[in-house]
């Protein structure tokens, strides 16, 4: 038996599942596009519900993927089944010969331009949820005021969107929209803050009382109309109109930072290299599970696996937890296998 | 006799009373409508919301409790501008949900 295992992806999904096939005795290899691992994790600052440095969760992999072979900014050219085994050939022209695949390739994140209506890239003060991470980090963007005193969140900006091509929830931006109106609240205790929602779903453990915390020691307003339209002031504000759709009148807020809270989306470019080994995609894009209760991390194909956000959006746990439910499908599988 | 005082009649929405046959009539004539989540893009977005209470949220709303004498209110209001379609993340044809619904009080069902 070849207990090599290839891993396309190596966010945190892609980390975990290598770990846990190394301690499982298995041979597994991480192929990262990018120069390197972390995935969408690596560029958090923090995480929901407790606040934890992102670089607190990723820094114990470096210990424990010391022995994993790693190849960075490289990519799948090519995935063949042979009789059992795959033959993958590495863009760097390399040739795998793995016993199992296990897909940990992620998401995308909505391209804020295409809802041109919230004016981002062309308003001075509009920004994505990635941007104000990437501020929390740094502090340094110039669409962010020094002193803002009034700052909006837009919930499902590219989800829950038909005309945008994606019906689905990505069910981390509510959760997100709330911690990163704490943070803002933090730094500018002077600012008006408002969360424009359709529906808030905080559906795990702590999340409930995030947002109870928000409204009661953050003073955070909720306000539940989508946004339909934003335009620039004279001022070089921007002015954000929705309904108040549970006061049943129209609302105007002029905004100092408009904040748009892009959603998860499938990874459009891996199609067609689930296509090349007859792994099936859902509607929505991300690759389909054999099912949706109790083989999630398998494909319907022997010997390929899913973890994490590949098939569909998921919080960190979640994926952490898939992954290591995805290593205990290669085991079992090999072992099957014999 | 006269007292000064009267019975105010309830107007708590009867569930299991209810008569919703407009909108389920709508509805095999634009299926959308059962669709919309009530974000409020449309009247957010609409000219005339904000003067005269027109709101394609609060048509569909309406027509699904019964309360149609509220709806045949609203739709004088609507200039058909189409500027709610637009908006619309479901996608419905809201303009053309107002115009089937006015099609539909003046008792004219089937193609637009
Ligand atoms: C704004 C925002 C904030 C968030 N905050 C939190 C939070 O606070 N707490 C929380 O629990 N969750 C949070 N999440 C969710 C979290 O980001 C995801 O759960 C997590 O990133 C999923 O990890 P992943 O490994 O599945 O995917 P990714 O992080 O997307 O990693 C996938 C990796 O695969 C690589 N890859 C893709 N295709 C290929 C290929 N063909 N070949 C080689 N490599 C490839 C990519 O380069 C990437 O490194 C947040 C999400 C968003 C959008
Ligand atoms: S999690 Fe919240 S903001 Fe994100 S798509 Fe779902 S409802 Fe919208
Ligand atoms: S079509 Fe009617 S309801 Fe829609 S935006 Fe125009 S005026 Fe408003
Ligand atoms: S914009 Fe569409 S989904 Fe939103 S309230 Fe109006 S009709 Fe319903």
């Amino acid at each position: 038996m070849n207990n090599k295992i290839l891993i396309v992806g190596g966010g945190i999904a892609g980390m975990e599942t290598a770990r846990q096939l190394k301690a499982l005795g298995l041979n597994p290899v991480i192929v990262e596009k990018s120069s390197s691992l972390g995935g969408h994790v690596a560029q958090w600052h923090c995480l929901f519900p407790d606040m934890t440095p992102s670089r607190k969760v990723l820094e114990p992999y470096d210990e424990a993927l010391k022995d994993v072979e790693i190849l960075l900014e490289t990519e799948i050219s090519s995935i063949n089944r042979l009789q059992k085994d795959y033959s993958v050939v590495l863009s760097n022209g390399r040739t795998l010969n793995c016993s199992a695949v296990v897909f940990a390739t992620g998401f995308r994140l909505f391209e804020a331009e295409r809802k041109e209506e919230y004016g981002y890239g062309i308003y001075d003060h509009v920004i994505t949820n990635k941007d104000l991470e990437a501020w929390f980090n740094t502090r340094s963007d110039e669409r962010v005021p020094a002193k803002p005193s009034a700052i909006g969140f837009v919930h499902c900006v590219g989800s829950r969107d038909l005309k945008a091509g994606n019906t689905q929830c990505s069910k981390v931006c509510c959760i997100t929209a709330i911690k990163q109106a704490i943070e803002l609240k933090e730094q500018f205790p002077n600012s008006e803050i408002y969360c424009f929602y359709m529906d808030l779903r905080l559906f795990g453990k702590k999340y409930e009382d995030f947002y109870i915390n928000a409204q009661r020691d953050f003073g955070i307003h909720f306000i539940r109309g989508r946004v339909s339209e934003v335009c620039e002031t004279i001022d070089g504000r921007v002015q954000v109109k929705a309904e108040d759709t549970l006061v049943g009148k129209p609302v105007k807020v002029k905004l100092d930072l408009l904040v748009l809270m892009s959603g998860i989306v499938c990874n459009k470019e891996n199609q067609a290299l689930a296509h090349s080994v007859q792994m099936p995609v859902d509607d929505d894009g991300f690759f389909r599970s054999k099912d949706n209760i109790i083989s999630i991390t398998e494909a319907d194909r022997a010997g390929l696996f899913y973890a994490g956000t590949c098939t569909g959006p998921k919080t960190v746990p979640e994926t952490v937890a898939e992954a290591r439910s995805a290593a205990l499908n290669v085991y079992n599988y090999l072992k099957g296998r014999k | 006799m006269d007292f000064g005082f009267g019975l105010t009649p309830s107007s708590a929405i009867e569930l299991d009373a209810l008569d919703n046959g407009l909108f389920e009539k709508l509805c095999r004539i634009e299926p959308g409508a059962r669709t919309c989540i009530a974000c409020g893009c449309c009247t957010a977005t609409c000219t005339a919301s904000g003067y005269s209470g027109m709101s394609v949220r609060k048509l569909l709303l309406d027509l699904q409790r019964g309360r149609n004498q509220e709806v045949e209110q609203m739709l004088s209001h609507c200039m058909l501008c189409g500027k709610c379609t637009m908006v619309c993340p479901r996608g419905i044809n809201t303009r053309r949900v107002i115009l089937t619904v006015c099609r539909l009080y003046d008792n004219v069902e089937g193609e637009l």
